[in-house]
C-alpha cells in the first residue's frame, strides 16, 4: 500500500481559558490513503472543527504527531505552514469566501499569486481557467460572485482550493448553505474529482450528505467513535435525475388539478 | 518576485474599492495641493517684496540726517538738514567700493505745462541717480554732468507727469515751470509703479542737485545721499566706512544723520512675507497630516472590515509578512497617487489663483518634492500599524470573523 496522505497519531489539543482545561480533542489517530472520500460527522463541540483545522495546519495540536503526504507537520513554524497550505492542501468553506468584487478568475489566480514559485500572467490564467472548466464554469470566470448563484460560488471556491493541485481537499460543510438540489451538484463536483483520484475530506453534520463519502467517521467528545465504510452509497447524478422525475410527476399532477 | 505578486494583489484590492481608495487618498490630495498652492503664494508674495525692493536700486546705502537738538528738545530722524555737498564729495574721495553717489533733495512744489498743473515730487539728483536706482529712462536722455556744474534748467519726468501735463503731446524738448521758471523736459523715465510704503515713484520731476539748490529751493544742504555700493557684499563695509567719515568729519559732536542699507530694508520688508509663507505652509502641513490619519483611519477599518477577507488569504498561503507587505503598499499607492494628484491639482490651484488674482505664485520644485516625500512617508508611517495588525490575525479566527 502506497504512503498515506494523511497520518495522524494520538493528536491531543488542549484549549486553556483561566484554570479551565478543555480537550477538544483527546487522543485521535487516523490514516487516510489517497483516493478516499471522507465525511467527518459529529455534534457542535465534539472536536471536528478542531480536527478539520488541524488536518488543515491552521492550528497546532497540543499533542501527537501529524505527517501530511509524508512530512511532519507538527514541528513546522507558521511560514511552513502557509506553503504547505498553498501547495498541498485546498479549502473550500461553508461560506465560499471569496472576494467580493472580485472575478471568478481572479478568486481562482489567488492561490497561485501565495505560491513559492509564481508561474507568469498567461501560465496563471490558463491554469484558473482549466481550473474552473473542471467545475463546469469556464465561460463565467468573468463574473464576479455577486452575479453567481450559492451552487456556482461553491464551484468556484471548489476550483480555487484545486488550482495548485492538491494532494488533499478540504471542506467545511460545503453544502451548508445551500438547498438541497444544489447540495447535490456539488456533492456530484465532489465525486466526480474523487473518481478523477483527489483525495477528499468534508465535514457535515448531514447524514444524508455524508452518505454521498465513501467512508464516514463520527466524532464525540474529541474522540472517533466510529469509523466505517459508507452503505448504500448515494450517486449524486443518479440523485439528480431521481429530483427531476418528481419534479415533472409534481407539474404534471399540479396541471391535472382543476 | 513575491513583492511583485504582492503588489499585484493589492492594486487588485484598491480596485474593488474605487470609490473608497479615492476618497482616501481626497485627504493627501488636499493636504498636497494645500501646501503647493499656500507655500506657492507664500513665495510669489516674497518675490514681489524682493522685486519691490530691488526697484528701490541697486546695492543702495542711504544717508539720512540727524535730528535737531535745541535746548533739550530732540527732534526726530531727519527733523532738520545736516548733510551738506562737502560730506557727499568728502563720501566720493575717501569710501571704497562707491560707484555711484547721488545728494538728493527732496521737494513737493506745483508745476505747470501745456496749460496744466500738478503737484508733485521735485528732486535734485546727480547724474549717479539712475544707475542708483536701477532706473531706464523710456525716452530722450538724462542730464549730464555739465547741467549738473552748470545749474542748467533741464529735467526728466516720471510717466505720472507725463500723463497728468502731456497727456496729448510729445513731452520731450517741451518747457515745464517750477516755482515760475522753465525747465526743458529732457527725457521721460520708465515706468516703476508703487512702492512698498504705497507712494507712486512715478510721480517726480528729477532735476540737477544744482540747479535745485540755486534756483528752486535756495538751500545750502541735500535731504539724503544715496550711495550705490559694487557689491552687496560690499554694503556692509561702505555703510561702515561712511557712519566713520562722516562721524569724523563731525569733530566728535553727536552724530546727526543715521546711515541706512538697502539689505536691512529687504530684511524687516521680506521678513514678514517669511512668516507668512511658514504660517501658510504649517496650515497645509498640517491638512497633510490630517489627511494621513485619513488613510491610517481607513486602512484600520478595511482590516477590521476585511478580517474574513484576509483569513481567506493565510488559509490558502499567504504568509503573515505578505499581508503586512500588501496593506502596506495599499496605504503607499493610496498616499503616493494622491501625492501625484495633489501636485497636479496644486500646480492648478496656483495658476487659477494667480489669475484671478493677478497674485504672483510661485510653485518651487522644492515644494513638490516635498510634499510628495512627504505624503509618500505619510502612506508609510500611517499605513504601519494597520498592515501590522493584519498580519497578526489568526486564520481560524479571522474565518470565524462575521
Amino acid at each position: 500500500m502506497s504512503q498515506p496522505v494523511v497520518k495522524l497519531r494520538d493528536i491531543r489539543k488542549t484549549y486553556r481559558s483561566g484554570d479551565l482545561e478543555v480537550h477538544a480533542v483527546r487522543g485521535i489517530s487516523l490514516d487516510i490513503q489517497p483516493g478516499e472520500f471522507v465525511a467527518i460527522m459529529g455534534a457542535s463541540g465534539s472536536g471536528k472543527s478542531t480536527l478539520m483545522n488541524t488536518l488543515g495546519c491552521l492550528d497546532r495540536p497540543t499533542g501527537g504527531t501529524y505527517y501530511l503526504d509524508g512530512v511532519d507537520v507538527s514541528s513546522l513554524d507558521r511560514e511552513a505552514r502557509a506553503d504547505l497550505r498553498n501547495q498541498k492542501l485546498g479549502f473550500v468553506f461553508q461560506g465560499f469566501n471569496l472576494l467580493a468584487r472580485t472575478s471568478a478568475l481572479e478568486n481562482v489566480e489567488l492561490p497561485m499569486l501565495y505560491a513559492p514559485k509564481r508561474a507568469g500572467a498567461a501560465e496563471m490564467k490558463r491554469r484558473a481557467l482549466a481550473a474552473l472548466a473542471i467545475v463546469g464554469l469556464a465561460e463565467r470566470s468573468d463574473h464576479f460572485p455577486s452575479q453567481l448563484s450559492g451552487g456556482q460560488q461553491q464551484r468556484v471556491a471548489i476550483a480555487r482550493a484545486l488550482v495548485n493541485e492538491p494532494r488533499l481537499l478540504l471542506a467545511d460543510e460545503p453544502t451548508g448553505n445551500l438547498d438541497s438540489r444544489t447540495s447535490i451538484e456539488v456533492m456530484g463536483v465532489f465525486q466526480r474529482l474523487n473518481e478523477q483520484g483527489i483525495t477528499l475530506v468534508m465535514v457535515t453534520h448531514e447524514l444524508d450528505v455524508a452518505n454521498y463519502c465513501k467512508r464516514i467517521l463520527v466524532v464525540r467528545d474529541g474522540l472517533v467513535v466510529r469509523d466505517e465504510p459508507v452503505q448504500n452509497r448515494s450517486i449524486a447524478f443518479a440523485e439528480l435525475a431521481k429530483l427531476h422525475s418528481a419534479e415533472s410527476a409534481a407539474k404534471l399532477n399540479a396541471g391535472i388539478k382543476p | 518576485m513575491r513583492l511583485l505578486s504582492t503588489t499585484i494583489i493589492a492594486l487588485r484590492a484598491l480596485r474593488r474599492n474605487k470609490l473608497r481608495s479615492m476618497l482616501t487618498a481626497l485627504g493627501i490630495i488636499i493636504g498636497v495641493a494645500a501646501v503647493i498652492a499656500m507655500v506657492g503664494i507664500g513665495n510669489g508674495a516674497k518675490s514681489q517684496v524682493e522685486a519691490q525692493v530691488a526697484s528701490l536700486g541697486r546695492n543702495v546705502v542711504t544717508v539720512f540726517p540727524g535730528s535737531f537738538n535745541a535746548g533739550g528738545m530732540r527732534g526726530g530722524w531727519g527733523s532738520t538738514s545736516t548733510l551738506t555737498i562737502e560730506d557727499t564729495d568728502a563720501i566720493v574721495r575717501e569710501v571704497n567700493g562707491v560707484v555711484a553717489v547721488s545728494p538728493e533733495v527732496r521737494d513737493r512744489n506745483q508745476i505747470l505745462a501745456n496749460g496744466l498743473n500738478w503737484n508733485t515730487q521735485v528732486n535734485g539728483e546727480s547724474t549717479d541717480y539712475l544707475s542708483i536706482r536701477a532706473w531706464d529712462l523710456s525716452d530722450g536722455a538724462m542730464f549730464t554732468e555739465t547741467d549738473v556744474k552748470g545749474a542748467t534748467k533741464v529735467c526728466v519726468i516720471g510717466s505720472t507727469v507725463v500723463k497728468q501735463l502731456f497727456p496729448d503731446t510729445d513731452p520731450l524738448g517741451q518747457t515745464l515751470r517750477i516755482r515760475n521758471i522753465p525747465f526743458r523736459v529732457l527725457g521721460v523715465l520708465e515706468s516703476k509703479g508703487f512702492n512698498f510704503f504705497g507712494s507712486d515713484q512715478d510721480d517726480t520731476v528729477i532735476v540737477p542737485y544744482t540747479t535745485h539748490m540755486r534756483r528752486i529751493n535756495r538751500r545750502t544742504t541735500v535731504s539724503t545721499i544715496l550711495i550705490e555700493a559694487a557689491s552687496s557684499e560690499e554694503m556692509q563695509s561702505v555703510q561702515d566706512d561712511v557712519t566713520a567719515l562722516l562721524q569724523q568729519r563731525r569733530g566728535g559732536r553727536e552724530p546727526d544723520f543715521t546711515v541706512r542699507n538697502q539689505l536691512e530694508l529687504a530684511q524687516t520688508a521680506t521678513a514678514t512675507t517669511r512668516v507668512m509663507t511658514s504660517l501658510l505652509g504649517a496650515i497645509a502641513g498640517v491638512s497633510l497630516l490630517v489627511g494621513g490619519i485619513g488613510i491610517m483611519n481607513i486602512m484600520l477599518v478595511s482590516v477590521t472590515e476585511r478580517t474574513r477577507e484576509i483569513g481567506i488569504r493565510l488559509a490558502i498561503g499567504a504568509h503573515d509578512g505578505d499581508i503586512r507587505v500588501q496593506f502596506l503598499i495599499e496605504a503607499m499607492v493610496l498616499s503616493s497617487l494622491g501625492g501625484i494628484i495633489g501636485v497636479i491639482l496644486g500646480i492648478g490651484i496656483s495658476q487659477t489663483l494667480a489669475n484671478l488674482n493677478g497674485w504672483p505664485v510661485l510653485v518651487s520644485t522644492n515644494s513638490i518634492l516635498m510634499a510628495v516625500g512627504f505624503s509618500a512617508l505619510v502612506g508609510v508611517v500611517f499605513g504601519f500599524y494597520p498592515a501590522h495588525k493584519a498580519a497578526q490575525l489568526d486564520p481560524i479566527e479571522a474565518l470565524r470573523f462575521e
